[in-house]
């Protein structure tokens, strides 16, 4: 039997079969943290799954243990929200290989100290293989709806293709079916930012109080680039200088948005593990969902009678309109039922996190 | 229930109840969740304004944004009963293109148009020589979305000539039927049932 726990920050379920893994291996006594809202009806019929980004985290709507932060959907979900808990029971969960109370490579391996850089590479169907696994625990059949963005659009999608009958809608935004070259390039500079920091100490630096934090801190600055646009970026910063009436001609944070940067890459350390930070970033990369079924996307939907919504952003250049289509013409050519649309709003990638109402009414409108 | 557009009206009497449909160019959704309610049908759009696209999926319906010009050949052939092109036709790049399109990802198209063979139309241009701007036809040449305009009888040559069949045709001056011998020079409005 699973057991479920709760801790101060998260319920915890600690998984009783091991979890197969796409690389060939098992994680045996892996655990899910996961936070859940609303209540769950008697027929278990009204369940929706937010699946989480690259560094999100089960705090969907509830205050950060670490950060002390709201959580980081709560324009999105909460009673009388689009994702609404007076109807719905949401959860969502950490992803396995994150860091946030589900297993991943700061947690303790059987031998008693960090897994480390053993811990096995995972996918992100590996991450769905977690989900199903806490769904099964809950009891719940089949969700309403599986609602993601970015890496969490990846999962939602790859839930709607492996395990099209736990499903009834999928709600996937600013996402896509594969990782381009320039989507693996970035995540490439992220990794190799980490490695390069002598404090990382081939991932096992967990005994030694510091991690690769400077190189951390790189990897999400150069990530953060691209979760804004140009113009947001020029609107947000232009050249202005950082309290300062001139340049100082040296290498100071003289721009704002060099000043902006740098907090978010430093904060960023306090709350994520640099590891995990590979692991995950390893799992983005090497999602391709048409790969998986033979290179046709189309027949990756095949077995599906789930509803779908993708939304893109137009200032969006990391998962770009094009990725969407891609998922929205195979859906179409699987005969599914489908709907799409490409939102203008001025914040890039991040546009599914922030202030975009008519994302509001979409989502509202298509989970019913 | 709010009543439809003449044509739409049409239209949602003709299809055959729990059939497949398709409106291409559906806008805010009006005729699909009409054929949703009232006929059962399983309804699903194609529209190019993203706030008409958010419109629709707010009320249920399956829609996607896309350009009757580009996006069209994604669907697979002979999917659904019934495409429908309502007064869509005359502002694509190439309505012939579209017209084929129709037929293959349906076994049957709807096509409804507004005829620039309407005699006030052509009064208008006859006695002041310039593009008319008529109740029908309501907006300067330099601002319509309307780039093919047609008429009736131009609509019976291409289909003619691309040997589509008419399977019902009907014809509109207001919310009033019009013959169709006298529909080139009366109707406003043309609505076709076509097949391959």
């Amino acid at each position: 039997m699973a057991s479920v726990s709760e801790t101060d920050t998260s319920k915890v379920l600690a998984l009783s079969a091991p979890l197969p893994l796409d690389g060939g291996q098992t994680l045996e006594n892996a655990q899910i943290a996961y936070e859940a809202y609303g209540t769950l009806s008697a027929a278990k019929d009204n369940a929706i799954l937010v699946t989480h980004a690259l560094t999100g985290d089960q705090y969907v709507a509830s205050r950060h243990p670490i950060t002390g932060k709201a959580g980081w959907w709560t324009r999105m979900v909460g009673p009388g929200k689009p994702i609404d808990t007076d109807r719905y029971f949401v959860i969502c969960a950490n992803v396995i290989g994150s860091c946030m109370g589900s297993t991943g490579p700061a947690s303790t391996a059987p031998d008693g100290k960090p897994w480390g850089m053993r811990f096995p590479v995972i996918t992100i169907r590996d991450m769905v293989r977690g989900h199903v696994a806490l769904l099964d625990a809950l009891g719940i059949e089949r969700l309403h709806a599986v609602v993601g963005g970015s890496m969490g659009g990846m999962q939602a999608v790859s839930l709607a293709a492996n395990f099209s009958e736990r499903i009834g809608a999928a709600l996937i935004i600013a996402s896509t079916a594969r990782h381009s070259a320039q989507n693996i390039a970035f995540h490439e500079v992220g990794r190799q930012a980490i490695m390069a920091d002598p404090a990382w100490r081939e991932g096992d630096y967990y005994s030694h109080g510091k991690g690769p934090e400077k190189g951390l801190a790189v990897a999400r600055m150069a990530a953060h680039i691209t979760y804004l646009s140009e113009a947001g970026l020029t609107e947000k910063f232009g050249r202005r200088l950082q309290d300062r009436d001139a340049k100082t001609f040296g290498f100071d944070a003289d721009f704002q948005v060099e000043s902006y940067l740098r907090y978010q890459g430093l904060s960023f350390t306090d709350r994520f593990d640099a590891n995990s930070y590979l692991y995950i970033t390893r799992a983005m990369d090497y999602f391709d969902l048409a790969e998986e079924h033979g290179g046709l996307l189309a027949r990756a939907f095949s077995g599906s009678r789930a509803r779908f919504c993708l939304i893109s952003f137009d200032t969006d250049w990391l998962y770009p309109t094009a990725e969407s289509r891609n998922i929205v013409h195979a859906l179409s050519a699987a005969g599914l039922p489908v709907s799409f649309v490409e939102l203008s709003a001025p914040f890039g990638h991040d546009s599914f996190l922030l202030d975009v109402p008519a994302l509001d009414k979409v989502v509202a409108g298509f989970l019913g | 229930m709010t009543s439809l557009r003449p044509d739409l009206a049409i239209i949602a009497e003709n299809v055959a109840p729990s059939s497949r449909v398709l409106d291409v160019g559906c806008g805010d959704g009006t005729l699909l969740a009409a054929l949703r309610d009232r006929k059962g049908c399983d309804a699903r759009g194609m529209e190019i304004n993203a706030a008409n696209v958010a419109e629709c999926v707010g009320r249920g319906l399956s829609v996607i944004q896309g350009d009757a010009d580009k996006d069209l050949p994604f669907y697979p052939d002979q999917s659904v009963d019934y495409a429908i092109l309502s007064q869509t036709l005359q502002t694509t790049m190439r309505p012939a293109e579209i017209l084929e399109q129709l037929l293959r990802i349906g076994r049957k198209a709807f096509v409804s148009f507004p005829n620039f063979g309407h005699w006030r139309v052509r009064t208008s241009l006859l006695w002041n020589g310039r593009m008319p701007v008529t109740r029908l036809l309501p907006v300067a040449w330099y601002e319509t979305p309307n780039i093919h305009h047609l008429t009736v009888e131009d609509f019976r040559g291409l289909i003619a000539e691309r040997g589509i069949r008419v399977e019902n045709q009907w014809f509109l001056r207001g919310d009033r039927d019009c013959h169709p011998a006298a529909a080139n020079f009366r109707a406003e409005h043309a609505v076709f049932l076509l097949s391959n």
